[in-house]
């Protein structure tokens, strides 16, 4: 069956199917931004404990999502894979540290004896909430922005930057896409908590929740402004004739026009993102998630089809231009694509019964007796 | 190639094994104990007792604390091979990724999905779906182990794949093969049954300690039951596992085989090595003798290699200086060979470059010639191919006399059980008290052969460590090799004392 498809076209696939599951990853964020919001929303021990029971739920999908992001880039773009990684050192290395104690934190939080205390671990989330996100962001924002390294005959790579990495930070356009995903992670947490945590005598709770929706959608939005404004002012990446990378005026503005798609999933993703904080703070909606959550996907599969479509270069080298990575110099054999299209048939059986389950636990919201008298992190 | 400093390379190596022995130290007990829970779980469903629900949720809280750290460390090993390992990830991305991927989209899903449901949907979902979710997460977790033992076996025995000169690459072209190689097979086969081992042993431990308390007797008794004899059937698959896993090695990597058993010059009719000490100043090469003593079963090695009786089975000295006798090629040969293709390597890719592509094709065709030993053109000495032969025998020998005693003390356990006697013998319980430490030594042991007795190879004969590891600069990989130690230790500590409160609470409390 996929076995007669061209190369190009499996190329493209897993460009997007890589996208997909980074995109759900950027919804799934609702763990790490619920995260950073447990000390400014939830002032005892009853509102601390909802806060990290509902999200404790769920932060392993979002962790596993991750790995299959890491997974799925390996196994399609293992250039890109050994670039970065290997390349961008530092930035990986702490974003996997937030990780590692992100993922110790929700079981050892409370149990009695836990060493470290309750407040290290809690500061262990919002640190994975916080730094790792912004991180991510910036890494990701190189997509466009560029980073500094060369590959040699062999496919070697040498980072010209002494801060392997880490100086994606030390840009304005990569912070801010940064920063907008640790404000956009954290209006999702305000919904994604909203919606299943019953509130019923914890009004005040609640109305803290709507509140740090508004005011974290108000500091997203300027980064998010930024961003996209740069983006289509931007000179880009693109893929002239013999493969030859070549720098492009308007390159992602150009993307965007060339593919109506694209910047329909980019607009209908902002218009639901909005409409989600709309509905969550002025028609005191529970179920803002749903809208800012798929909104949130869409603009995520946009940006990452900006980056690597079109004849795009999506991890462009600073100092050697031709050392720059595309979907088609950096991708596995034919064959092993090929394989991994017939694996990735399994992907809506997987997201079938992920919604199942969801579906089965969150059917009753999560109750102040459910955490204080049954098994609870 | 870029040249690597070979202290980096040390470095990687250790950051790795550091993190890899770490993750291996709680992992086992995951895949294991998961079925246990499973099995616990299903006997209080089917008899609705409410003591072995109790007993369930109880080996469950110890199962999560376990399962957390496991997650923690497990996400370093997969970016690692990108951080440290980036030539590495290229060269056979291709291959190793794709069992990667395949694991996260089969198993850890699985695994993630319904682990909420095991441990907060007592009250939300039915009993029966409740059920289904802990054997979900069992099969699960035993499936993520498959993949990445896929990927290991494949890393042990290359097999099903076609090295690409253009892309300088290694690149899949059976999958099949890479599935269902025999190495693939033993390495996921006895690495889970060896899981099943040490969980049961976990759970001995623990029950044994009870006993000895004299607290919550009734419920260590129903957990001996059920771990012994899950232990006991799976420490005598681990036997028959590990032979095949023998055979395997016997074929795919005779060196790993002579340094595991000390065995310098090859034999017809070789005789294995049940215990001994080497002797520290034996080097390959020379004439002294590699013990200092030693005791043998003569004969049983060809046997257990070769499956024939009286057979050769090559030793170190054979596999580097060559044995023309018998029909072994020896490293120096291939290094030559290597070398040379190594240097057509090169200039093939300087004449696409220039593009000539005369200069090009003729490369090319002396390369193919060659190509095969294009591993063995990246070592130095022929010495190097052989890996610390002391670390790999012991490791061994500690692991198979482990690994024997173990179904011995199920089955003793089971013995004084069934009598109704097993909490009168204050002889056999302080054993069973240190189980777990000697099932978690025999572990370590295991993948000590594995991973040791493989060097210096990252793909066995194809690709040296040495030309696999990030030319990231040996002080950064030194810095976050100390990150990960300090980590770790902090997060052992909290691991353990929550572990030991949680046993002291005891079944009540859940």
């Amino acid at each position: 069956m996929f076995g007669n498809l061209e190369y190009t076209t499996l190329q493209q696939i897993w460009w997007l199917l890589c996208s997909v599951v980074g995109s759900l990853f950027l919804f799934l964020n609702f763990v790490q931004g619920g995260q950073t919001l447990l000390c400014q929303v939830a002032k005892n021990d009853l509102e601390k404990s909802l806060v990290v029971n509902s999200l404790g739920r769920k932060w392993e999908l979002a962790f596993t999502t991750l790995v299959l992001f890491g997974g799925a880039l390996f196994a399609a773009f293992p250039k890109f894979y050994a670039t970065s990684f290997g390349g961008a050192y530092w930035v990986w290395m702490i974003i996997l540290f937030t990780f590692i104690i992100q993922a110790v934190s929700y079981e050892y939080r409370k149990k009695p004896d836990n060493f470290l205390g309750t407040r290290t671990y809690e500061m262990f989330l919002f640190i994975n909430g916080s730094l790792g996100l912004l991180l991510i962001g910036a890494a990701v924002a190189t997509f466009f922005s560029g980073s500094n390294f060369t590959l040699n005959l062999y496919n070697q790579v040498t980072w010209n930057h002494p801060l392997l990495g880490l100086e994606a930070a030390f840009s304005l356009f990569n912070l801010s896409l940064g920063f907008f995903l640790v404000f956009n992670a954290r209006v999702l947490g305000g919904m994604y908590l909203l919606n299943n945590i019953d509130f019923t005598e914890l009004d005040v709770f609640q109305g803290r929740l709507r509140r740090a929706v508004w005011i974290n959608f108000c500091c997203a939005l300027p980064f998010l402004l930024y961003v996209l404004i740069s983006l289509l002012l931007r000179k880009g990446y693109g893929i002239g004739d013999n493969g030859v990378i070549e720098l492009v005026a308007y390159k992602y503005l150009g993307n965007l026009l060339a593919m109506p798609l694209v910047l329909g999933l980019l607009l209908t993703g902002l218009i639901l993102v909005i409409l989600s904080v709309w509905l969550t703070v002025y028609r005191t909606s529970f179920r803002g998630i749903w809208p800012g959550g798929l909104g949130t996907v869409l603009v995520g599969l946009s940006l990452f089809s900006l980056a690597g479509l079109n004849q795009t270069a999506f991890y462009p080298s600073l100092t050697d231009l031709q050392s720059s990575l595309t979907i088609y110099n950096a991708s596995s054999s034919q064959y092993t694509l090929t394989v991994m299209t017939y694996v990735a048939l399994m992907i809506p059986l997987v997201l079938a019964y992920i919604a199942y389950v969801w579906r089965q636990m969150d059917g009753k919201k999560l109750t102040a007796r459910e955490v204080t008298e049954e098994e609870s992190y | 190639m870029i040249d690597v400093d070979i202290s980096l390379v040390n470095w990687s190596r250790a950051q790795f094994a550091l993190t890899a022995m770490y993750h291996w130290v709680f992992v086992p007990l995951t895949l294991g104990l998961s079925f246990l829970c499973a099995f616990f779980e299903s006997i209080y469903v089917r008899t609705g007792d409410e003591k072995w629900k109790s007993l369930t949720r109880f080996w469950m809280t110890l199962f999560g604390i376990n399962f957390a750290i496991g997650v923690a460390t497990g996400i370093i090993l997969e970016f690692q091979f990108g951080t440290n390992w980036s030539n590495y990830s290229w060269m056979v991305g291709d291959i190793f990724g794709a069992p990667l991927a395949i694991e996260g989209i089969f198993a850890f899903f699985l695994e993630a999905t319904f682990f909420a449901v095991m441990f907060f949907g007592w009250n939300r979902v039915s009993k029966g779906f409740h059920l289904f979710s802990t054997w979900m997460v069992a099969v699960g977790s035993n499936l993520s182990a498959l993949w990445i033992l896929v990927a290991n076996g494949w890393m042990q025995d290359p097999v099903g794949m076609v090295f690409n000169p253009e892309t300088v690459r290694f690149e899949m072209e059976n999958f099949w093969a890479v599935l269902f190689s025999p190495t693939a097979v033993a390495k996921f086969t006895h690495t889970t049954s060896s899981a099943f081992v040490l969980a049961s042993l976990f759970v001995l431990t623990i029950s044994s300690w009870y006993l000895i308390k004299r607290k919550h007797q009734e419920m260590a008794k129903r957990s001996i039951v059920v771990a012994s004899i899950f232990g006991l059937l799976a420490s005598v698959y681990v036997g028959y596992t590990g032979d095949e896993s023998a055979f395997t090695v016997s074929s795919s990597q005779p060196m790993k085989l002579a340094a595991i058993e000390g065995l310098y010059e090859g034999e017809e009719s070789a005789g294995l090595v049940v215990a001994g000490m080497l002797n520290p100043a034996k080097n390959p090469g020379d004439d002294l003798d590699p013990f200092l003593f030693e005791m043998k079963i003569p004969g049983l090695l060809s046997i257990l290699a070769n499956r024939e009786p009286g057979s050769f089975v090559p030793g170190i000295d054979d596999l580097v200086y060559g044995n023309e006798a018998q029909g072994v090629m020896g490293v120096d040969d291939k290094m030559k060979l290597g070398q040379t293709a190594v240097a057509d390597l090169a200039a093939y890719k300087e004449a696409r470059r220039d593009g000539d592509a005369g200069a090009a094709e003729a490369a090319l065709v002396r390369f193919g010639e060659n190509s095969e030993y294009l591993g063995y053109g990246y070592l130095r000495t022929p010495e190097e191919a052989v890996p610390p032969v002391a670390i790999s025998f012991y490791a061994f020998h500690v692991m198979v006399a482990l690994g024997s005693f173990f179904p011995i003390l199920f089955l003793v356990y089971l013995f004084f059980l069934f009598r109704g006697k097993l909490e009168e013998q204050r002889w056999l319980l302080p054993v069973g008290l240190v189980s777990l430490l000697l099932g978690a030594i025999a572990q370590q042991s295991g993948w000590v052969v594995a991973e040791v007795g493989r060097q210096p190879w990252a793909i066995q004969g194809m690709m040296p460590v040495s030309v696999a590891t990030t030319n990231v600069g040996v002080g950064n990989v030194q810095t976050t090799f100390f990150m990960f130690v300090g980590l770790f230790t902090l997060l052992f500590i909290a691991e353990v004392k929550i572990m030991l409160k949680q046993i002291s609470i005891g079944p009540e409390g859940h």
